[in-house]
């Protein structure tokens, strides 16, 4: 399960963490949906909001403020952080490149969606470009296969790519834009391209 | 072709409106209280006899599960664990549940947990699914508002929680033990069962974990009566399904269809046939990277259901149909799915995480074809070392795939050794 994109550069662990107040609330919410004495459960939602308070990666400071926040031995935080693979363990790129390679990715181009990353970002897999706008990770199937080829950047989908779209959307991100997500090639969502074949007949209520 | 009327996700693409007031227009939270009024024995009686089978790919009949979990509380709470960790490679079916069906998916989780006897539902929706999950949330935080859920759910005089958990990017996480311990904030690593999870399931509480899917066709169930599920498909494969089609066809797509369509009917009437037609097909993998592929004669004629497609010694899994045409290399396809699954293992079995990273770098291998003619029975000898002795399923999911492969197209992979052979013959270095 062991994976990780290397920083821009050396980096330096922050001596201290703590949430800032609107993430405290929202860990106190989060912790309230677990049964009493059972908060250790809130340790996957909680590590992703201390990422992305850091800026997309975990340093020790914030494993150490959850351990105690929680009631865990520092131990068993590491070791969860370090099990699921979106947790970062160094600083990364502003924007996060996911490529899925996996079969039904594959088989629909994800070689040349790759490749149009790599030579568009300058960075192999990964690796964080100079300036820390983008990392680069080759990932398994995120579950958008009927949308193949597709790419996850931070928090959205970009699905039905081709190498030219690729590279549209990396440009744009690099000029400080943010493309819409989803489907590049006009359809909706993963109803088949150019319309429907079911569903056609319904209007709302049966 | 199943009929627009006897389709449960009739906002399937997100057209429509997934708030709750449009979910309502469609039907959902429509006399829930009323169904719930007749009991918990008669909504478990009612979805064994629907003949559902759970959607998550084993195929287990939903009803049953639902009646392992205790009748009477030894002091325990009892927990619905909803699986959304939709991780196996050509599956993506869940995902159009949670941000365009979500009340579907809410509503039955309040009517599985009735019937179940449970106090709340923890629906655990994978890491990567980040937009999914805001909108489920906001979708669970609307039911609370209306009053659907929360206390006196309904009206009905029951309280029910429901709350959106989620992982970080693992896999494993969808095996339903390896899910549980995520929920209790260990690593995802499954647990050998016995105890299974309707005695002792999250924090060690009985617990039944159930695919989105499964749970979100419980209401229209529940509201058409079983016999209107039964009556589509066939016996011991009823009702509808939705089916993930991707790879080689004109327009891929999800769809709900009537469970046993012939896959060529699938694929003709919604994805605009194979890429370059149907004579073009080489194989498919039915149900999800997990099980054995099937070439195309066999395709030809092929009700997808779960007994036809076992019987073809393949699997319906999760109903996730790749289609491979005439241009792809098969080995390499499956080479991919060996790293996948390498990559995936959680390690704790011997056979499964030495296996898989051996079997993945043999298949690499076969793919330029730099291997002897005698390893492809090594091969196959070590996938059945691995099937069936491990603690979870991934191992028999890391073998099959492989099976498949030289079951239906050995000769492709011999042909692509004596190529490599003859290309090599001409050097006086034999290879090391
Ligand atoms: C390696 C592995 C991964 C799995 N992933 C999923 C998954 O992502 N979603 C799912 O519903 N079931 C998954 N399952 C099956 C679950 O263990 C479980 O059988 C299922 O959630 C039960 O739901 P159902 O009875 O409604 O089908 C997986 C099983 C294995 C062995
Ligand atoms: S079979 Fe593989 S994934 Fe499953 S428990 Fe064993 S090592 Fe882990
Ligand atoms: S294989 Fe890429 S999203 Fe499933």
């Amino acid at each position: 399960m062991s994976h990780g994109v290397a920083p821009a550069g050396p980096f330096e662990q922050p001596a201290t963490f703590e949430f800032n107040a609107e993430n405290k609330a929202l860990a106190d919410v989060i912790i309230a949906r677990y049964p009493a004495g059972r908060q250790q459960s809130a340790i996957v939602p909680l590590l992703d909001i201390a990422q992305r308070q850091c800026g997309g990666w975990l340093p020790r400071a914030a494993m150490e403020y959850l351990s105690a926040l929680l009631g865990m031995a520092p131990i068993r935080v590491y070791e969860v952080a370090s099990f699921y693979t979106m947790f970062n363990m160094a600083p990364i790129g502003k924007h996060l490149v996911q490529v899925c390679t996996t079969t039904p990715c594959w088989l629909r181009g994800s070689d040349e969606v790759l490749a149009a990353c790599k030579s568009k970002l300058g960075i192999g897999i990964n690796q964080t470009t100079k300036d820390e706008m983008f990392s680069l990770m080759e990932v398994e199937c995120l579950g958008a296969c009927v949308n193949a080829p597709m790419v996850q950047i931070n928090d959205d989908y970009y699905e039905d790519l081709t190498a030219e779209k690729t590279d549209a959307i990396l440009d744009a991100l690099a000029r400080g834009e943010t493309p819409a997500a989803g489907p590049q090639n006009g359809r909706q969502m993963s109803c088949p391209e150019g319309g429907p074949t079911t569903l056609t007949t319904l209007k709302a209520g049966e | 072709m199943l009929q627009d009327k006897d389709r449960i996700f009739t906002n399937l693409y997100g057209f429509e409106d997934s708030g709750l007031a449009g979910a309502q227009a469609r039907g959902d939270w429509d006399g829930t209280a009323a169904i719930m009024a007749k009991g918990q024995d008669w909504i478990i009686d009612e979805m064994k006899a629907s003949g559902l089978r759970g959607r998550g790919g084993a195929g287990f009949p939903t009803g049953m599960k639902w009646s392992f979990m205790p009748k009477k509380s030894d002091g325990r709470p009892s927990y619905l664990v909803v699986n959304a960790d939709e991780s196996e490679p050509g599956t993506c079916k869940d995902r159009e549940i949670l941000r365009n069906d979500p009340q579907k998916l809410i509503e039955g989780c309040l009517l599985a947990g009735f019937a179940m006897r449970a106090i709340a539902a923890y629906i655990y929706i994978r890491g990567e699914f980040i937009q999914e999950r805001r909108r489920l949330q906001a979708a669970v935080d609307e039911a609370y508002a209306a009053g659907l859920i929360g206390k006196n759910a309904c009206g009905s005089g029951y309280d029910f929680d429901v709350y959106v958990h989620h992982g970080a990017g693992a896999y494993i996480c969808g095996e339903e033990t390896a899910l549980i311990q995520s929920l209790e904030g260990k690593k995802g690593q499954p647990r050998l069962k016995p105890p299974f999870p309707a005695g002792v399931g999250v924090w060690g509480c009985p617990t039944t974990v159930n695919n989105v899917e499964s749970i979100a066709v419980a209401p229209t169930i529940l509201r058409r009566g079983a016999s209107w599920f039964a009556g589509l498909g066939k016996p011991n494969n009823t009702g509808t399904k939705l089916f993930c089609i991707s790879g080689h066809v004109n327009r891929p797509c999800n769809v709900e269809e009537e469970m046993g369509i012939p896959l060529k009917e699938l694929i003709e009437k919604h994805c605009g046939g194979v890429r370059g037609g149907w004579d073009n097909l080489l194989a498919v993998i039915p149900g999800g990277s997990s099980v054995p592929m099937l070439p195309k004669a066999i395709c030809d004629d092929l009700p997808m259901d779960f007994d036809t497609l076992r019987g073809h010694r393949s699997g319906l899994g999760t109903a996730a149909v790749i289609v491979m045409d005439k241009s792809t290399d098969l080995i390499k396809a499956i080479a991919r799915l060996s790293k996948f699954y390498k990559h995936e293992s959680c390690g704790q079995c011997t056979p499964c995480r030495e296996g898989t990273g051996w079997m993945w770098r043999v298949m690499e291998r076969m793919v330029v074809g730099k291997a002897e003619p005698e390893e492809i029975d090594t091969l196959l000898e070590v996938t059945t070392q691995i099937e069936g002795h491990t603690i979870c399923a991934l191992g028999d999911a890391a073998a099959w795939p492989i099976q498949g492969l030289f079951r239906h197209f050995r000769p492709v992979v011999e042909q692509r050794i004596a190529d490599y052979k003859a290309r090599n013959a001409s050097r006086p270095v034999a290879a090391e």
